[in-house]
């Protein structure tokens, strides 16, 4: 386990930042301790310091996991967020995608969003920009890319991709053996 | 509840499952308020409801209702089986009705059903709709109740409310019982029994009725019967019969049994026909039987048949009991609350989705868990901001239970052996929502090295998993005594890691809960008693207020007092896992350290113990006189044979001697053939004639090698029929007191605690004279061994209080000495612990016990026993 480099913070901000924002900073900075980001096996992990001593005790190939899981580095150095990371990404959200709840189960399933199953979506949002998928009760259920602008949307036929999948909680039981 | 699962159950038409259920409410209200039953009848709303549409009823069904209600009349006990019965035939048979649930018996739901045979189509949905309403509406009220203050209960005012309605079916089973053995009607009570545990069985019934019509008593087959069984196919339903007969004769065995016929023979009979039936292994047959008295185990075997309700519990970090109830209800799930003792558990009656993968599930609102595995949590109580340690958390439900309790402050520990099941783990504490944790893969023997200080330590320790046969029916045959004792010595190791990894000066905590899904007495009861001897322990309550006490002695063990706070939860009386629950406070961090000798003789004692299981042992108690009939008789007959061997023995001896002395007769010839022509032979025939003798010698001295093993043999044959002797008196005096206590108050404990004080040394004497007889050592003649036999114990019966220095009972107890072994020390008693010896070379004792003479570590230096120091200072 070790800190991140500086060029592994870059990447791995910037990919948040396409989710969040400028409300990365309240990860960082937050009022109740300390937080940091920490790497192992390729990991980000986001951690309380408080948390972070303790887990220093364990040796680095028992060690399997510590706080948040965020995502990992590939190992052509990009970041890829994973669904772990959706509690952090959610309540932070600048831009918000609902499904309508006939379309929750395909997206659990692993596919975009089509116009058909698009509930909500916010306003002004850029093509190609991060957000996060709610079912129409509110509970997040993933996020991805919008494939379209909020006004192309708007146009489009039912059955084109108006978010792409990137990341859904049915990952927790499809692929529970690679979260971590 | 588990019956609710089951298909063949499914109620067509009338009120919906709902509406069932509340009646279970309504019933026990009406058993509170029995005393009004015979005055002016009091309306509730539904009531009322009914009461208008019954005007609109034909007369008919006017006057059914009105038979119905006289038979309301029975406020006895009797009422309650009376009626199901009657009422089952009927209305059962004709309508194809939802069967014999006692609980929802009173009149009302009958007019109830005929109000909805009535209408049918519209105003039936229409009831349902109604019944539906109501029950949302109550059951959240009480749920707010629960949640907003637990204290106020005393709006509900029953203690029916605090209890499981299993526990209220079982309560009031057992309230039937009694009153049947009153009348000493027993098959009534066995139909009784059969309509609780199962319907399958219901068909059944009135077989069991032809029976009591014939009074035909239960014979047991004969051996060639048996034999002729073995050919024949099996006919289950014939063997079940069997078997109730004979629990029936068994549990009233004085008066029912066969002449000439023992209790050992009913039961190996009924193991047997368990065995068939049920498909267990004998072994697990035997130590259930140990547990459980006969008609217990048959509801225990009966409940592992079933499956547990689904149950899950809210993840309060995300949601709230009620929004969850409310999302799934609209999922399409039927689900209650799981009982008062739980604010976030709700039970799963049938679903029409997977519950297992809702997205409310994925979201991580609700994880799948048994009941059960919510108590030791709740034991555990872990803290805001403590630091938690569990060993063996996978799949994480506990470790995430915590996590919500402690609202994801402080730190959890969640450790697992396996690294495959720790992403089990890691993929719900995710889902969960859970950022407290570190997980970490050791093996849990080695933590408190890793690291120590908790506050809060959960030890589910790994088991043979013999309270969830109905989850997983493998164990039923794949275990033997092999896997007992291996898990049970790794739950030791492991309970004691935990002690270790915990910090007893810490401000809110020192706790260790130690639990098994096992119902076993070796992997619960044992494995505690040892962790409070080894480590500065104390058992507290669990603040689990059902469950059974843990047992405080178990056949011929007898754990500490303190065991009684344990919990142990059967599927049968609770309706969820066999589960068994431990709650440990640690006094103090110094490890207490034991001598040497102690821990080899700990593990040596349940081998011990536990090979010489008599099939003669029954967990129902026979009256006490019959008892010591059965156990002389028993006791005479193995001894039977005992004669004709000894004298075999010794006329073998006998023989040998004579060969012996032949032997030494043509030896002293040669030798005076010898002496007299030693000069006029040659070398070589002096030699060959030497080499005779020699040979001679050499055969006479094979021949007294021969006597001595002959010798050691029937000494040994002696001796374990001393050793049986002395096991069954010891039994017996168990049994006695038992039944002492059962006569007296329960609560008599301190009268109790000194009974087995004054028996401590006689028990330690008896145990004391088993084993080491392997190695004993043969330097004194071994005829003379056997007198000795006799002299230890008359000497013993003489003196019976001997002093066995300050060493703790408990060390000593169980431990078996071979009684000719050579005694040391100022106590006159066989070496045991540490030892030290006597540099007077010339002392007369040599060897003494660390304790006799206080010592707790070894000295530097010479060290001279007490009364060597004091000729020396005399010198």
């Amino acid at each position: 386990m070790r800190p991140l480099t500086d060029d592994e913070t870059k990447t791995m901000f910037e990919k948040l930042s396409k989710y969040i924002g400028e409300n990365i900073k309240l990860l960082v900075d937050r009022p109740d301790g300390t937080y940091c980001f920490r790497l192992h096996n390729d990991r980000v992990y986001y951690i309380s310091e408080k948390i972070l001593k303790l887990a220093t005790n364990i040796s680095r190939e028992k060690l399997v996991s510590v706080g948040t899981c965020f995502g990992k580095f590939t190992k052509t150095q990009k970041f890829r967020l994973h669904i772990t990371a959706l509690d952090y990404l959610a309540p932070y959200a600048k831009f918000k995608v609902w499904v309508k709840p006939g379309a929750e189960q395909s997206f659990l399933y692993g596919n975009h969003v089509l116009k058909s199953g698009l509930g909500r979506i916010t306003e002004n949002t850029a093509q190609y920009q991060g957000v996060v998928v709610y079912s129409m009760a509110d509970v997040p259920l993933g996020f991805g890319v919008a494939a379209k602008s909020t006004q192309e949307c708007r146009r489009v036929d039912p059955m084109s991709i108006v978010v792409f999948h990137q990341a859904d909680i049915g990952e927790y039981i499809r692929s529970e053996d690679t979260l971590t | 509840m588990g019956r609710k699962l089951d298909p063949t159950n499914k109620v067509k038409r009338g009120p919906g499952r709902k509406a069932r259920k509340q009646k279970g409410a309504e019933t026990e209200l009406a058993k509170f308020l029995a005393d009004e039953e015979t005055g002016p009848k009091r309306l509730s709303s539904r009531a009322r409801k009914r009461a208008a549409k019954r005007s609109q009823a034909s007369n008919q069904h006017k006057e059914e209702a009105e038979t119905e209600q006289t038979k309301k009349g029975f406020t006895d006990e009797n009422s309650e089986w009376l009626k199901p019965a009657k009422r089952k035939r009927p209305v059962d048979e004709s309508e194809g009705e939802d069967d014999s649930d006692t609980e929802w018996e009173e009149e009302e739901d009958l007019e109830e059903e005929e109000g909805a045979e009535m209408e049918q189509g519209d105003g039936d949905e229409d009831e349902d709709d109604d019944d539906d309403d109501d029950e949302m509406v109550d059951d959240y009220g009480a749920m707010e109740d629960s949640s907003e203050g637990e204290e106020d209960d005393g709006e509900a005012g029953s203690d029916g409310e605090e209890l499981l309605p299993i526990e209220r079916a079982a309560r009031k089973q057992k309230k039937l019982q009694e009153a049947m053995e009153q009348d000493s009607e027993e098959e009534e009570d066995e139909e009784e029994e059969e309509e609780e545990s199962g319907d399958e069985h219901a068909d059944e019934d009135d077989t069991v009725q032809a029976n009591i019509d014939e009074v035909d008593r239960f014979k047991l087959p004969g051996a060639e019967e048996r034999e002729k069984e073995g050919l024949l196919p099996i006919d289950l339903k014939s063997i079940y019969q069997r078997i109730k007969d004979n629990v029936d004769v068994l549990s009233n065995f004085a008066s029912k049994r066969e002449e000439g016929k023992e209790r050992a023979e009913y039961l190996s009979l009924l193991k047997k026909d368990l065995c068939t039936y049920y498909s267990y292994n004998t072994f697990l047959i035997e130590k259930l039987l140990d547990i459980f008295p006969v008609s217990e185990l048959i509801d225990f075997l009966e409940a592992n048949e079933i499956q547990r309700p689904v149950t899950i519990r809210t993840n309060t970090l995300k949601t709230r009991r009620r929004d969850l109830a409310q999302a799934l209800i609209n999922r399409g799930v039927n689900l209650d609350p799981l009982g008062k003792w739980s604010k976030v558990g709700l039970v799963i009656f049938d679903s029409s989705v997977p519950i297992g993968a809702t997205p409310e599930y994925l979201a991580g609102h609700y994880m799948l868990q048994g009941a059960s595995s919510l108590l030791p949590v709740m034991a555990l109580s872990p803290q805001e901001g403590e630091s938690v340690l569990d060993m063996s958390s996978a799949p994480g439900g506990k470790t995430t239970y915590m996590a919500q309790l402690m609202r994801n402050t402080g730190v959890i520990v969640a450790n697992d052996a396996s690294a495959d099941r720790l992403k089990s783990v890691v993929g719900n504490i995710h889902r969960l929502g859970v950022t407290n944790t570190v997980i970490c893969n050791y093996d849990g023997r080695q933590f408190p090295k890793v690291m120590g200080g908790f506050d809060r330590v959960l030890l589910d320790a790994p088991c043979s998993g013999t309270g969830v046969i109905s989850k997983d029916p493998a164990v039923k045959t794949s275990k033997d005594e092999a896997d007992i004792q291996r898990s049970a010595h790794l739950q030791k190791e492991l309970i004691l890691s935990a002690i270790d990894s915990l910090n007893a000066e810490s401000a809110t905590g020192g706790y260790l809960v130690y639990c098994t899904c096992s119902i076993m007495v070796e992997e619960n009861e044992w494995v505690v008693d040892y962790a409070l001897k080894k480590r500065n322990v104390k058992l507290v309550p669990t603040g689990l207020d059902f469950g059974k006490e843990g047992f405080t002695r178990f056949k011929e063990r007898r754990f500490h007092p303190s065991l009684r706070l344990t919990r142990r939860f059967y599927p049968h009386s609770h309706n969820m896992d066999g589960f068994f629950v431990a709650k440990l406070k640690k006094f103090s961090n110094t490890v207490p350290t034991t001598p040497a000798g102690q821990t080899a003789e700990e593990d040596k004692v349940p081998a011990e113990t536990e090979t010489p299981a008599p099939s003669k042992e029954s967990p129902t108690k026979p009256e006490s006189k019959m008892a010591a009939g059965m156990y002389l008789e028993h006791y005479l007959d193995s001894i039977e044979n005992l004669p004709f061997e000894l004298q075999r023995n010794f006329q073998l001896m006998r023989d040998l001697d004579q060969r012996t002395e032949d032997l030494k007769g043509q030896i002293d010839s040669l030798a005076r053939e010898y002496t007299a022509n030693a000069r006029t032979l040659s070398s070589e025939q002096k030699l060959s004639l030497l080499r005779q003798i020699q040979q001679s010698y050499s055969k006479c001295k094979e021949f007294g090698d021969d006597k001595v093993q002959l010798a050691m043999q029937t000494y040994e044959m002696v001796d374990k029929h001393i050793r049986r002797l002395d096991t069954d008196l010891a039994r017996f005096e168990a049994d006695l007191k038992e039944k002492q206590i059962e006569s007296t108050d329960y609560d008599s404990t301190s009268s109790k605690g000194k009974k087995s004080e004054s028996r401590g040394p006689k028990e330690k004497k008896v145990a004391r004279t088993r084993s080491k007889v392997k190695n004993s050592d043969d330097d004194g003649s071994p005829k003379n061994g056997q007198k000795k036999v006799k002299l230890i114990h008359t000497g013993e019966f003489n003196a019976p209080s001997v002093n066995f220095g300050n060493v703790h009972p408990s060390d000593v107890l169980d431990m078996p000495v071979d009684p000719n072994e050579p005694t040391y020390c100022l106590c006159h008693q066989v070496s045991y612990g540490e030892m030290i010896g006597c540099d007077n070379t010339d002392c007369s004792i040599e060897w003494f016990h660390f304790a006799c003479v206080g010592l707790t570590t070894k000295p530097r230096g010479k060290w001279y026993c007490p009364r060597c120091s004091q000729e020396r200072k005399k010198k």
